[in-house]
């Protein structure tokens, strides 16, 4: 693969705005989105009939049951048609010229019309894969058959990734122990630059000395605290930030009970909540107006996040809280961010290999692991991961049923 | 064999086109209104003396044909709305024919029409169906281009059609537009013109497409003897056949609902394929023109292409076919699309065609085609109509 | 004769024969605060939120909402702050007399030994060396320790190293000789605390802040500009906030330093 960077922006230039492939779907096509956006391929089965349907209906097309379960379904099948679309009503398909599309005939039974990769041809075989498109809704995407075919590997389908090559990173905080891990895989993925944020300078840490070996990383002052010092920050590096990692993060054991006050409580608050809010009002302007500045335009937005967001662990009680706040948070970002295009990609991890988790018991991630599911999950375009077996147990159990788990997690049989 | 009832003692009448524009300022209102007021006066009738109605529109949003009754002043007891796009009109003349032989109501105007505004193609491709936002436009949104540019790929693979046969049959239909005076293309069209016309959607390029306009179309329909009685020159309807979804387990469509019921069509109008004189089919891309002319029964499937070169589809020809050029030549008036054939056969038949006449048309069919929901055309009808002196 | 000494000052401080010393560090979201272990729980960072600038939040003005400790930059220690001085009467800084905000203050130069040695220790020797020069320190004054730490900036400041921060403070011995033989009325520094940075390792841990507080001695940290002060003569003015129950404040530390003066 080319490292070659691309040329420098032309400062004559203005700056090309944003614009969205269609977005208005129907609810239960909004469940193809969810579930693009881990990188599922799931359709609905009639759980009577076992009849696979798309594209998605409120009744099952063969026996008229209204109860359509989605499910992972065989994604196999061949390409019946395709064709060029050179001419689109749509600005984001004008922009970037011939569009390819086609219709798949899944062995499972339904056709689809879909993305083509290059690779495809016409009665090949090919398998679908269904992804977030930049109005961040599902979309099918047909790649050959058992090739290696990435959306990297396209260049009208790389549009839907958040591909590090050439973009410039900024990890947010340089103490965190994941961070010469985090900035040294985004370089090996293909990153330009990677800035990463330092607070305190004053106060020395163990990971500074292992940033310093890293090329091509840049430590610059963040506090995320500290509205000032983000609001400078993003006055430096803001309009060259292509993705944005925020890994800062405040733990301490304990739940409410535990701790006498909301001391550390309103710390965790103050990092991992208003930071990140801090963060998202000073950086996400600039990257927003920036989704369609070129090869190295801003693209996504990454926030870790402990998998007890989703569900509280007591004995993290209320950083499970902060983790919470942050995730919902998110959400607001993302319905802030929809119309520029600008992903947010939440990394959900189990324990944490680290200082504060040193009592729990493995399976803990590792840095390397984190590094690896962001990695990617920006190449594949994700918006939620689940890095390490006990993230994927905790968000199976929530999809199924986040009243089972909440009583599975506070009776101590998850914690 | 099911012998369908038969549709005697309907006729329809009046004829009226409201000629095209490729933009209007207007609304869809202003143009059903135009196209009500033509076939009116065709017949010599005013407003107050037809007791039933029946729309079809794109653009009436937020209306439908309750807001028209109020709009246009029609007080009716018979009020239909045909959503059905390329078969509204096969759709609305069965459903009116029906009412008038069961003496439901005495006399339906159908009328369709659309206006065409700056940016409403865009509007309508957005939002046309729940399937097509949710699986088809995401996907380029090349709209009904793309749709049939996939469909004609297959044609191809399947038949070896090639682009010079679809070249053909749009070369010939631009000679018959040439007769229209408000056709939007106004301009002969060479079959080297037609193969190095610029892409749109491969192997759809641009004179593979209509041209979206402004326009209405209409008619009446009535018992014989009310036309006789207003001495009205007619059309009878010797056959019609309606059909949706069918063929939904084809894995990408290469025919259509006429297959089901064509030998009921025939059979209902004591007649086949040799005894049609001229074929309107729906037009909006020429694939589909193909598919129903095998479909129809006119040639075998698959052999379209090869019946194409040997015939000649222009007026004077030895297949009269889109006698008035057809949408691909005069233009696409919104839902009008779904009527400009079956008034055109209504004209031919009644020997009021003027300079599209076919000499001694006495037997028409028309075929109508509608709504790509999602990957392919939905709603299929076809009709045969006659002279009515014989 | 009161109201004469003050117009005098007065008067004095607008000719400039008499100065007035800033030993106050600015409020800086930067300014290093006291590292504890991390399982307890933290000072707070002095920081700012903008909660209108002319704008839509607030046409006509501009304020911030902060956030800090009570023992944030340059700060005031009440006796409450220890558990040695948690049951003594007017412990807190709403409580305690006023008068006490306003004496006089004695500078002890440790500079020379602060320069040579990080963990520099004032001790009774250091004490007896600086009255031998300068007179014996006077029953109920301020007691400065010296080090021009505050010249120090970023990480040299705090001094953080593996086994914890150093910098200069009074041993356990030199405190209770202020406390017990001079019976001074509070002590000072220019490092984050009274301790010295290994303050932890001595019997009692940060004898300082044990003894002082025990005693309903008063401390000041974080300081600057004590260079500009003359070892004995000036007059300090260091007033906490009126909080109540508070166990300390940040404040505008000043001195009167009187022309001539030694």
């Amino acid at each position: 693969m080319s490292v070659l960077p691309p040329p420098r922006k032309s400062p004559q230039q203005r700056t090309t705005s944003p614009t969205q492939p269609p977005q208005v779907r129907s609810r239960a096509a909004m469940a193809l989105s969810a579930a693009a956006a881990e990188g599922r391929f799931v359709l609905q089965v009639c759980p009577e009939c076992d009849s696979v349907q798309y594209p998605p209906r409120d009744a099952c097309v063969s026996c008229l049951n209204t109860n359509l379960m989605w499910q992972d379904v065989d994604p196999s099948g061949t390409l019946l048609a395709q064709t060029t679309v050179n001419i689109s009503v749509n600005l984001y398909f004008r922009e970037r010229g011939d569009w390819r599309v086609g219709t798949v005939h899944l062995d499972a039974g339904p056709s689809v019309v879909c993305h083509l990769h290059c690779d495809c041809v016409t009665r090949g075989r090919v398998r679908l894969i269904n992804r977030l498109d930049r109005a961040g809704e599902g979309v099918m995407i047909a790649l050959p058959e058992g090739g290696k075919a990435t959306l990297q590997s396209d260049p009208q389908l790389n549009a839907l990734s958040s591909d590090p090559t050439h973009r410039r990173v900024l990890i947010t905080d340089a103490r965190a122990p994941n961070t010469p891990m985090l900035a040294k895989a985004l370089l090996e993925a293909g990153a330009a630059t990677v800035f990463v944020g330092e607070a305190e300078s004053w106060l020395p840490y163990p990971t500074r000395q292992a940033l310093d070996k890293v090329k091509n990383v840049e430590i610059l002052p963040l506090d995320v605290t500290d509205t000032a010092s983000v609001q400078r920050l993003a006055a430096e590096i803001g309009g060259k930030t292509d993705i944005l990692i925020n890994n800062a993060r405040f733990l301490r054991p304990g739940g409410v009970m535990a701790r006498g006050s909301t001391g550390f409580a309103s710390q965790e608050m103050e990092v991992n909540y208003l930071g990140l809010m801090r963060l998202a009002q000073a950086f996400g302007p600039g990257m927003c107006a920036r989704t369609a500045d070129g090869v190295n335009s801003a693209v996504a937005w990454v926030n870790l996040l402990a998998v007890s967001a989703l569900s509280n662990q007591p004995g993290f009680g209320t950083f499970s809280a902060s983790q919470a706040a942050a995730r919902s948070l998110s959400q607001n970002m993302r319905a802030d961010f929809r119309a520029s295009g600008l992903r947010v990609m939440n990394v959900y991890a189990g324990p944490t290999d680290d200082a504060w988790q040193q009592p729990v018991h493995p399976p803990k991630v590792a840095p390397i692991a984190l590094a690896r599911a962001i990695v990617t999950g920006l190449r594949e375009g994700l918006e939620d991961v689940y890095c390490g077996d006990v993230a994927q147990d905790i968000a199976q159990r929530f999809r199924e049923n986040p009243g089972l788990l909440e009583h599975e997690v506070t009776a101590g049989e998850l914690g | 064999m099911t012998r369908r009832q038969t549709y005697d003692g309907v006729v329809l009448a009046a004829p009226f086109t409201a000629p095209y524009t490729r933009f209007s300022t207007q609304s869809a209102h202003w143009w059903m209104a135009k196209a009500l007021r033509g076939t009116l006066r065709a017949a010599g009738l005013r407003k107050e003396q037809i007791d039933g109605f029946c729309a079809s529109s794109f653009s009436l949003f937020p209306d439908t044909a309750v807001g028209l009754t109020q709009h246009l002043g029609l007080s009716l007891r018979y009020l239909d709305h045909i959503p059905m796009g390329g078969a509204s009109g096969i759709v609305a003349m069965r459903r009116a024919a029906r009412a008038v032989q069961a003496g439901d109501v005495d006399i339906v105007a159908c009328v369709a029409a659309d206006t065409n505004q700056i940016d409403s193609f865009r509007k309508l491709l957005g939002g046309f169906s729940r399937f097509a936002s949710d699986a088809a436009f995401p996907y380029g949104a090349g709209g009904p281009n793309m749709s049939f540019a996939l469909l004609t790929d297959r044609y191809m693979q399947d038949t070896g059609a090639t682009r010079a046969d679809f070249g053909a049959l749009c070369v010939a239909q631009r000679s018959n537009a040439l007769n229209v005076p408000y056709a939007m293309m106004k301009r002969p069209l060479t079959l080297d013109q037609y193969l190095d016309a610029r892409m749109i959607s491969d192997p759809i390029a641009l004179f593979d497409c209509v041209m979206p306009c402004a326009g209405g179309e209409a008619f009446l329909l009535m018992s014989e003897d009310r036309a006789t009685a207003l001495n009205l020159p007619f059309a009878r309807i010797d056959g019609l056949i309606e059909r949706h979804n069918a063929h939904s387990d084809d894995p990408i469509q290469g025919r259509g609902g006429w297959t089901l019921d064509i030998d009921d069509l025939y059979t209902m109008a004591n007649t086949d394929p040799a005894g049609i004189d001229l074929l309107q089919t729906y037009d909006d891309y020429p694939v589909i023109c193909l598919m129903q002319i095998e479909d129809l029964g006119f040639c075998a499937k698959g052999a379209a292409p090869d019946f194409i070169r040997n015939h000649d589809l222009t007026i004077t020809g030895t297949f009269p076919h889109n006698t008035s050029g057809g949408q691909l030549s005069v233009g696409q008036a919104g839902a009008a699309g779904g009527y400009i054939g079956l008034v055109e056969a209504i004209r031919q038949v009644t020997q009021t065609a003027g300079p599209t006449q076919v000499r001694g048309a006495r037997r028409a069919m028309v075929s109508g085609f509608g709504m790509i929901n999602y990957d392919r055309g939905i709603c299929t009808g076809a009709a045969i109509l006659s002279r009515g002196d014989t | 004769m009161s109201l004469n000494t003050l117009a005098t000052l007065a008067a004095e401080i607008a000719t400039g024969a008499v100065r007035i010393v800033d030993l106050t560090h600015t409020l800086d979201p930067d300014f290093p605060v006291i590292i504890l272990p991390p399982e307890f729980g933290q000072c707070a960072r002095f920081r700012m939120e903008e909660v209108s600038a002319y704008d839509h939040r607030g046409p006509g003005w501009k304020w911030h909402n902060l956030t800090l400790n009570e023992h944030t930059g340059t700060h005031f220690d009440a006796p409450a702050h220890w558990i040695s001085g948690r049951d003594l009467p007017h412990n807190t800084v709403d409580a305690i007399p006023v008068s006490d905000f306003v004496g006089p203050v004695v500078v002890i130069d440790c500079t020379q030994g602060a320069e040579k040695d990080d963990d520099f220790e004032l001790t009774p020797e250091g004490i007896a060396v600086h009255e031998a020069t300068h007179g014996k320190i006077p029953k109920d004054a301020w007691v400065f320790m010296r080090t021009d730490w505050s010249k120090r900036s970023g990480a040299a400041y705090l001094n953080m190293k593996d086994d914890g921060p150093h910098s200069p403070g009074p041993t356990p011995e030199a405190i209770q000789m202020l406390i017990n033989k001079r019976d001074i009325r509070g002590f000072g520094t220019e490092t984050v605390g009274t301790d010295a940075g290994q303050g932890a390792h001595y019997a009692p841990p940060f004898p300082a802040h044990y003894f002082l507080h025990g005693a309903g001695k008063y401390g000041l940290q974080c300081m600057a500009n004590l260079d500009q002060l003359p070892p004995t003569g000036a007059l300090l003015l260091a007033a906490p906030l009126k909080i109540k129950n508070g166990t300390g404040s940040p404040l505008r530390v000043m001195a009167l330093v009187a022309d001539g003066a030694s």
